[in-house]
């Protein structure tokens, strides 16, 4: 009961039942929605599949005309040429240290944050969260050129640590799961206090192991977000050694660009690791999205 | 006097125990929690929100000192003949980009919303495109409509309909930077669609249907109606992110071509960080701000207005 807006978004959207067979009226053997859903499903696939049709191909296929649908023989070999066109290792590691650093930075900070708002009364705490809830209005455009200098103060310019620094705690994330917290039973709590327990024994005993639904959703959130990101990232990073993977395919891009087989071999790549972690947990992704759309 | 004794007798008799109350507060144990988030959202995003209000008051080249221009940046830009063109074409952008996936993802959703089989196929191949970076995004969509070896060329050809130069055209390029992101944002909001869609209590809909309304007028006087808070949160948030449109400007066209793609941020990367004018473009961001201010206050106002909440 208490963990009601997770329970709002649901899992897998049973769905509502079909109109029945009344309204098939016997004519088609299948529901007649197939008829707009099957192109539908077609548009938005096409792309995907064709990518990795042209990355199967050479050079000379990937740009005739007409297209070669079906290519005759598979080049796997676009792959390695691609991998070594460019570090694209490297790309896989620093995307991998971006997005696993912002989001263990911010599971930590901003539970910490959001507990306290949520549950301790302090000087200044009213004050201090619509400071917070104001930075949530200000697009990321309008703090870029000052955030680079900031950056560029502490020197970290063109450095993974200056990826991960600003994006270590969000204002979202507090928000999201001060909410989430408020929805908590506060006598399991009060319980634990009585019982002599701190307050950072709650948090980690009591509250978090409570809140793994939020958790997750921040979790999905900000990893997406971080793997995906391209502004902050074209702007802070100079070299191939610190670029994370979406920077590295648009550098890629840059300097092969009429080797349409190589790039789209490079693109599926990038795009693999995401689309994987999507098929696994895509229940989660689902509620994750779900779940800030109703908050 | 009696006061004064009295109050002095209970400052001393708490006095021993000042520190360790402090201690075991909960004004320390608060601050403790905050500070860090505090820090790095000060430094991050606080004091930039300042600093960007300041240098756009300053001729800011990046690296040599600052000096104070006032309002000159401001000035320059009502003046600008390139900046009101991006207004022009993120505002083109925007009427477009908002009703077409809004209603088209709206669509998609009452369609998905069934038991058939397959459905979770149609679903998956509906959310995909969600997880595809930007940049892929971007790289596919250059190759699908390569004027001279594109796909959808390919397709126009076996129609019999004449080629198009898409993204190489001044005319068409925005619009195709509508349709591909168009594709790549539809599943965000399918997905919220189809959440609140599952959250009309089914006896609603069966009580119209007992009282002979159609499907039409069962999905106008009820589905729609209850689905106006999701409706007035999804349009929101899409119109911040299509007034904010930057990367798939930079990996599919840089701007062009003849700058028919050159957006507000587009524009302000331009200044800022080609061109190093870091206070115009500071200039840029505070217009671009207010601007999304306003929209958003007046969508939610309307929405306040005209949007129903069950609860």
């Amino acid at each position: 009961m208490s963990v009601q807006p997770i329970a709002a978004a649901p899992e897998r959207f049973p769905p509502l039942p079909d109109a029945g067979p009344s309204r098939h009226r016997g004519r088609l053997p299948f529901s007649p929605w197939h008829l707009v859903l099957a192109p539908l499903a077609a548009i938005m696939l096409v792309p995907l599949i064709w990518m990795v049709i042209v990355s199967l191909e050479t050079r000379q296929q990937a740009t005739s005309f007409p297209p070669v649908l079906i290519p005759s023989s598979l080049h796997f070999d676009n792959y390695s040429a691609a991998w070594n066109a460019v570090p694209f290792g490297r790309f896989f590691i620093n995307s991998l240290l971006y997005s696993l650093a912002t989001v263990a930075g911010n599971l930590l900070f901003c539970s910490l944050a959001a507990y306290a708002f949520a549950r301790i009364r302090f000087f200044g705490r009213n004050v201090l969260f619509v400071l917070l809830l104001a930075t949530l209005m200000v697009p990321f455009q309008v703090i870029l050129i000052p955030t680079f200098l900031i950056v560029k103060q502490i020197g970290l310019v063109d450095s993974v640590g200056g990826l991960i620094m600003p994006n270590l705690c969000s204002a979202f994330g507090i928000f999201m799961l001060r909410q989430f917290f408020r929805t908590l039973p506060i006598e399991l709590e009060e319980a634990a206090r009585i019982d002599g327990t701190s307050r950072l024994g709650i948090l980690f005993k009591i509250v978090l192991p409570l809140s793994m639904p939020a958790l997750a959703t921040l979790a999905i959130i900000q990893f997406m977000w971080s793997w995906n990101d391209f502004l902050w990232p074209l702007i802070i990073i100079d070299s191939q050694a610190h670029a994370p993977l979406q920077l590295g395919l648009s550098q890629l891009q840059g300097a092969h660009f009429t080797q349409w087989n190589l790039l789209m071999a490079g693109t599926v790549m990038s795009q693999i690791p995401m689309i994987l972690v999507f098929l696994l947990a895509q229940r989660w992704f689902v509620r994750s999205v779900a779940f800030t759309g109703i908050k | 006097m009696s006061a004064a004794s009295h109050a002095s007798r209970t400052a001393v008799r708490e006095r021993p125990s000042l520190l360790r109350r402090l201690l075991r507060s909960d004004q320390l144990a608060g601050w403790a929690f905050v500070t860090p988030a505090v820090i790095l959202i000060a430094v991050f995003a606080l004091i930039p929100i300042g600093w960007s209000l300041l240098l756009s008051l300053q001729s800011n080249n990046l690296i040599a000192p600052p000096h104070y221009v006032g309002l000159a940046n401001y000035k320059a830009l009502a003046k600008d003949p390139a900046f009101r063109s991006a207004i022009g074409h993120t505002l083109v952008y925007t009427v477009l980009f908002v009703p077409i996936s809004v209603g088209g993802a709206l669509a998609i959703a009452v369609a998905l919303n069934r038991r058939i089989r397959g459905i979770r196929f149609y679903r998956l191949a509906v959310f995909i495109p969600l997880v595809t970076s930007t940049v892929a995004t971007g790289i596919i969509f250059l190759w699908l409509l390569d004027p001279t070896f594109g796909l959808v060329n390919y397709v126009l050809h076996l129609l019999g309909l004449p080629q198009q130069q898409f993204l190489q055209d001044p005319n068409q390029a925005l619009y195709c930077i509508v349709a591909m992101t168009v594709w790549s944002w539809l599943g965000f909001d399918v997905i919220i669609y189809l959440a609140a869609l599952q959250g009309i209590p089914e006896d609603l809909l069966e009580a119209s249907e007992m009282d002979g309304a159609g499907r039409w007028a069962t999905f106008r006087s009820i589905v729609l109606p209850l689905l106006g808070p999701a409706t007035l949160f999804i349009v929101v948030w899409s119109t911040i992110n299509a007034l904010q449109l930057f990367d798939e400007i930079y990996v599919t066209t840089r701007g062009g071509p003849l700058g028919s793609t050159t957006v507000v941020v587009y524009y302000l990367y331009q200044q800022a960080f080609q061109f190093f004018n870091g206070g115009y473009g500071a200039a840029i961001a505070y217009v671009l701000f207010v601007a999304i201010l306003i929209v958003t206050l007046l969508q939610l106002w309307i929405g306040r207005k005209r949007v129903y909440y069950s609860s």
